[in-house]
């Protein structure tokens, strides 16, 4: 019996990685934003959302690793198997751009995270890009995968720094479970917006990619399940803190907008040097994290579906393609925060439009591929399963649209 | 250059099919190969027209072109599937094959046919899968540019093309790798190591497809180059007997470290199918703990009696000539089997055969115990830069030997 449980322990070590990854890096720089955004807004009524994301999110994610799991394939390769070459092309080039508003918004994260200190953007973001650059490229996937769990790590910070706020734990706790809906329409939006970046197209791929590189196969699959819900409640739990965080700090001193992250930071001051050292380098640790990792998973999933060799452990002569790949979107991405006057929020926006349109061709595809018997044999979903599965999917393709009309407003708006 | 006499398969599929009086009977929707008749051949065109697909056979068709295709004989069937058929689109397009020559796992972009006229007739011959940049633009402009601009619009592009001959097809399925007349010659001709690289690419069910049906000593040296958690989920996957077959032709220590991976029920399945031999030796490998020279140890070496000569050796390693490949030092023990010189293989060539052994080594000999620690192990290579160091159990008997290349192993696992 306890022989049983050590080895069962010892293969959920042996599995941790892809699941819990790609929740956490979920909270990367535009999703603090949002989270921070809403704390310092409407304090903590928008709490109660955090249960029904976290559960959305492990349904998406959860699909996703059994495929690579299964079928030892990436998803842009199965797409490209049952759909053909058109569909997993045009999936592909709005990816890439998705990802490239991406990369830029989590660098742009790096300079106003650093700007804090007074450290020039025109310094840290080359630095930070040249980092980026050679940990991908330099580095093979397994110590990569390290490093990235050593981040995952560090999003302690934002605990920490939540309780070093004191914000008001009884009505956190009331709220969290307590639903509330106000017909302002500034909550409604707020609330689409929490729901709608919490599930990200990218983050398909690289789950379940990163599962097929790990190895992870359908025997132990059990546990590699129970990594990737653990993943989505630490995602949860640590959205929560940053929710907390400004509801105490800003709201409760009298609600307002935020300009952008760091803006939630310098808020957090009057609570102690700790508080605010702690949120920022949360901030900065979220930025970096990202920006190594949608460049690399981009790489990966366009590289997969159209058919060019990729891997880390290729040189630059044999993956070409693999390589431009990676250093265009470090080198775009990084270089236009650099551009006096350029239009980044609307960027951002933009990214978020192209996001809500690829996002339901990606659900309705996985979904679609995860029952197939052939692919998925008995690991297909169960009708229950399948049920709560596309009520998901509805519910996140009904929401992102919403985003994406807001966005477009906002973005018509701003021109 | 791209010639007249190819055909792309963008370009085939929907070409327009015209009867003997000129009329037009419908499009191309798909081609077939029946491997085990002609492996490069199309041999049916399936052409969709009114309700049913018809089957156009090789022989039935005059000409083809970029005009379309025009038939000599009318006596069209109607099209039903047929497990001998390998389908271009359905079972070709956009799949993983292997690149036997290139020795990389790849995705079918195009196919690229040539067109032959025969005696009376005009066939299609597969020539070429393409991949890349090339290959891909066709695909986003089939349909949407004319056939004829897509040629010219591409020739910029560099094409980047496998030889049919050198195009390995994935199938999961026994039977129907049977009826596909599939081969495994090809990957069976390729180091050990590449034939790894492009099993461990695939995805479950082609890695054991491949490893199934391979010759199962190709199949050994393959698995032992693969990460030992692949090794193991291929070998569970297998049938028990399949998967002793194999391990048999292992070596010892590798055996016996991908047994230590697999489940208990199913590692002591495999040791009850194997020979008398194999298993006290794997087993008995089996017994040292992790993380020591007991595990690192391979028990397949050569040992000689002190006083014997350089002819004895000879003779002894002419009986296992599968050995040599990787053997580069013989031992000499006493009575009580215990080691007591390790002679460099290099040293037989130059002496006289009457040339007692133990002259040809140097002074000391090294040894470790079987519990002796893995870091101690790499630490007494580096130091006495050795290739191989012998391993005494207790009672201080020779029972195994280590290898650079174990110890190359354990330092690459770091």
């Amino acid at each position: 019996m306890l022989k049983r449980l050590k080895y069962h322990i010892a293969v959920f070590f042996s599995v941790i990685g892809p699941g819990f990854i790609t929740a956490v890096v979920d909270n990367d720089a535009g999703g603090i934003f949002t989270y921070s955004q809403a704390g310092a807004k409407y304090g903590y009524l928008p709490l109660w959302t955090l249960l029904p994301i976290t559960l959305l999110l492990i349904v998406t994610q959860e699909m996703c690793s059994r495929m690579g799991a299964v079928t030892g394939k990436g998803l842009s390769d199965l797409i490209r198997e049952e759909f053909g070459l058109r569909t997993t092309f045009f999936v592909m080039a709005l990816l890439l751009l998705a990802n490239l508003t991406n990369v830029m918004a989590n660098f742009a994260g790096i300079a106003s995270s650093l700007g804090l200190f007074t450290v020039s953007k025109y310094i840290s973001v080359p630095l930070a890009a040249a980092a980026v650059w050679f940990l991908i490229l330099k580095t093979d996937y397994q110590r990569i995968e390290k490093i990235f769990l050593f981040a995952c790590s560090l999003y302690i910070c934002y605990i920490v720094s939540g309780i070093l706020v004191k914000p008001d734990w009884k009505e956190a706790a009331i709220y969290s479970v307590r639903p509330v809906l106000m017909l302002d329409s500034g909550y409604i939006t707020m609330l689409i917006a929490m729901v709608g970046t919490s599930v990200a197209p990218w983050m398909q791929f690289f789950l379940q990619v990163a599962v097929v590189e790990k190895g992870i196969t359908a025997k132990g699959y059990a546990e590699s399940r129970i990594e990737v819900i653990v993943g989505c409640i630490v995602m949860s739990v640590i959205a929560f803190f940053i929710i907390v965080s400004c509801a105490g700090a800003i709201w409760s001193n009298g609600p307002r907008d935020i300009v952008d992250a760091a803006d939630a930071a310098e808020a957090l001051k009057p609570f102690g040097q700790y508080a605010f050292l702690l949120f920022c380098a949360g901030l900065l640790n979220a930025s970096v994290f990202a920006a190594c990792i949608l460049p690399l998973s981009t790489a990966y999933t366009v590289c997969e579906g159209l058919g060019f060799e990729s891997g880390v452990n290729r040189r630059f002569n044999e993956a070409p393609v693999f390589y431009w790949l990676i250093t265009l979107l470090i080198v775009i991405g990084g270089g236009v925060v650099l551009l006096p006057n350029f239009p980044l929020v609307q960027m951002i926006l933009l990214s978020q439009v192209i996001n809500g349109m690829l996002l339901p061709l990606v659900l309705i595809f996985m979904t679609i591929l995860v029952n197939k018997q052939y692919l998925m044999k008995e690991w297909t979903n169960s009708r229950v399963y399948n049920f709560v599965a596309w009520t998901a999917v509805a519910v996140m393709i009904g929401l992102t649209v919403g985003l994406v009309g807001i966005s477009l407003q906002d973005l018509l708006r701003s021109k | 250059m791209v010639s007249d006499n190819v055909l792309f398969c963008t370009e085939l599929i929907g070409l327009r099919v015209y009867d003997t009086r000129g009329r037009r009977l419908g499009r191309v929707k798909d081609a077939a190969l029946v491997p085990i008749i002609n492996p490069a051949r199309v041999d049916r065109f399936l052409v969709g027209g009114g309700w049913t697909w018809l089957t156009v056979r090789f022989d039935q068709v005059r000409s083809i072109s970029l005009d379309g295709i025009y038939l000599r004989d009318e006596k069209l069937t109607p099209y039903h599937s047929d497990e001998y058929m390998l389908r271009i689109v359905r079972d070709l397009l956009d799949q993983q094959i292997i690149d036997a020559l290139g020795r990389k796992v790849v995705r079918v972009t195009d196919v690229t046919f040539q067109i032959k006229p025969m005696e009376g007739h005009t066939q299609l011959d597969v020539l070429e899968v393409d991949i890349g940049m090339r290959s891909i633009f066709r695909r986003l402009a089939q349909g949407v540019i004319p056939p004829s601009w897509v040629r010219k619009i591409q020739k910029p592009i560099g094409p980047n093309s496998i030889g049919w001959e050198y195009c390995n097809i994935v199938e999961p399925d026994p039977q129907r790798r049977l009826r596909l007349n599939i081969s495994n010659v090809a990957l069976e001709k390729m180091h050990p190591a590449d034939l790894a690289d492009i099993v461990e690419e695939l995805g479950p069910d082609d890695r054991e497809a491949i490893i199934e049906t391979i010759d199962p000593e190709v199949a050994a040296d393959a698995l032992s180059e693969m990460d030992v958690d692949i090794q193991a989920s291929i070998l569970e996957s297998l049938e028990t007997e399949r998967a002793a077959e194999i391990i048999e032709e292992m070596s010892p220590d590798e055996a016996a470290h991908v047994l230590a991976e697999l489940e208990e029920e199913t590692s002591s399945e495999i040791l009850e199918e194997l020979t008398e031999e194999s298993k006290s030796e794997v087993s008995e490998l089996f017994e040292h703990r992790d993380h020591t020279a007991g595990a690192m140890m391979t028990t397949e070496y050569v040992s000689l009696p002190e006083n014997a000569t350089v002819q004895d050796a000879i003779e002894v390693l002419r009986q296992d000539e599968e050995m040599l490949e990787v053997l580069n030092t013989v031992f000499l023990v006493d009575a009580e089997e215990a080691p007591v010189a390790a002679v460099p293989l290099a040293k037989l060539f130059i002496a006289p055969g009457s040339h007692p052994l133990k002259d040809l080594a140097p002074d000391t000999l090294l040894r470790v115990t079987v519990t002796e620690s893995e870091n101690r192990v790499t630490d007494i290579f580096d130091k006495y830069n050795l290739l191989t160091l012998a391993v005494v159990d207790a009672d201080r008997k020779l029972v195994g030997v280590i290898t650079a290349d174990d110890v190359i192993s354990v330092l690459k696992q770091k």
